[in-house]
């Protein structure tokens, strides 16, 4: 389709679909109101029957973990699919020794002194999801942040050669498979696919909420792999591979 | 005016399927898909706003106290996941269309394959 047909479409159909959705809205609940009785419901069971005092974390890894298996499973096709996109074809070629672009010291400084503090919050981050705000997804990608502040702080190489991609790809893999066998270890001993059948301790403690934290835990696993493997995968492209006709300049 | 924060999740979608529209380049695109993308987290997080309540975390407040809807939220969180990443895996097909046809504007693209 042309510049021209994509405009002149989009101009047709964007009234139409402006005015069926002002039409839409009004007829929603009205901001603010306080009718929400499936959240009503989820509150309940998060706090009375399974102790966790986080809701959302109990609505993603408890009362709706099938759903987030289902989203766990597209983060890993991502992966895979990123991965193979991005691997080196026939014409291009590994530099030998790619060249550090310079770093002020400070920069490096703040890097080698974040780094392991970032590291400490992501396992906060996934160890607390059940209490307070955050959990695997959030604490997996804090993880996989702070792991690049090597990068940031100019030690490329390192980063490439500290955990190699096989390790973590296969790290990615057993966090997955971790999550689909906590979901048959439900069916055998709770009754149901993903059912939480670890005792659900007393609220507010940090091993509360079943299977919660143990979910969490792989799924930060899982996450901070995943995100690590794509940086990696982007990160080859610019900084490792050239074209085999690629000259260097001097 | 109870209608006006649904309508900023319409307005976000427009935004998001025009900057589409016009794109001249594949980066520019994934972008805009991405604003799109979170005009359903608008959409989400409006539906589940309660007026006056708390965030729907047990640990400073007592069990019973109003809080939103933390359903929505848990729906939210999905919905950024999985914008991650797609937006990996369209940034990656660029980056491969990039080096087979030497452009990322649609319009060249376009003009390659006639």
């Amino acid at each position: 389709m042309s510049r021209r047909a994509r405009v002149v479409l989009f101009a047709l159909v964007a009234p139409v679909f402006s005015v069926l959705f002002v039409l839409a809205a009004r007829g929603l609940p009205s901001f603010g109101s306080d009718f929400h009785p499936y959240g009503d419901r989820a509150v309940t069971v998060a706090t009375v029957q399974r102790a966790s005092a986080n809701v959302v974390s109990s609505v993603n890894f408890d009362q709706r973990a099938v759903d987030t298996l289902g989203e766990e499973f597209i983060l890993f096709g991502s992966v895979i699919g990123t991965v193979v996109l991005l691997r080196p074809s026939p014409e291009e070629r590994e530099i030998g020794h790619p060249e550090e672009g310079r770093v002020l010291p400070t920069t490096r400084l703040a890097g080698y002194l974040l780094l392991p503090v970032s590291v400490l919050v992501g396992c906060y981050v996934i160890a607390h999801g059940q209490l307070s705000p955050g959990g695997g997804f959030q604490g997996g990608v804090v993880l996989a942040t702070g792991w690049h502040l090597l990068y940031v702080a100019g030690r490329y190489a390192a980063l490439r050669r500290a955990v190699p991609q096989t390790v973590l790809e296969v790290i990615e893999s057993l966090a997955v498979a971790a999550f689909v066998a906590l979901g048959v270890a439900g069916l055998g001993l709770g009754g149901g696919f993903l059912a939480n059948m670890l005792p659900t301790g007393s609220l507010g403690a940090l091993l509360s909420g079943g299977t919660v934290p143990v979910i969490n835990a792989a799924i930060g696993v899982a996450v901070a792999a995943a995100v690590v493997l794509l940086l990696a995968a982007f990160l080859e492209q610019t900084i490792i591979l050239r074209r085999a006709d690629h000259q260097d300049p001097p | 005016m109870s209608v006006l924060p649904y309508l900023v999740a319409g307005w976000l979608f427009l935004l998001g399927c025009y900057g589409m529209v016009t794109s001249r380049n594949l980066v520019h695109t994934v972008a805009c898909l991405t604003v799109t993308q979170s005009a359903t987290y608008v959409l989400l997080l409006t539906v589940g706003f309660r007026a006056g309540a708390s965030a729907p975390v047990f640990g400073d407040v007592p069990v019973g106290t109003r809080v939103v809807d933390p359903v929505v939220q848990a729906l939210t969180l999905t919905d950024i996941v999985v914008s991650a990443t797609v937006t990996a895996v369209l940034l990656a097909l660029t980056i491969q269309i990039h080096k087979r046809h030497g452009t990322v504007n649609p319009d060249e693209l376009r003009a390659l394959r006639n």
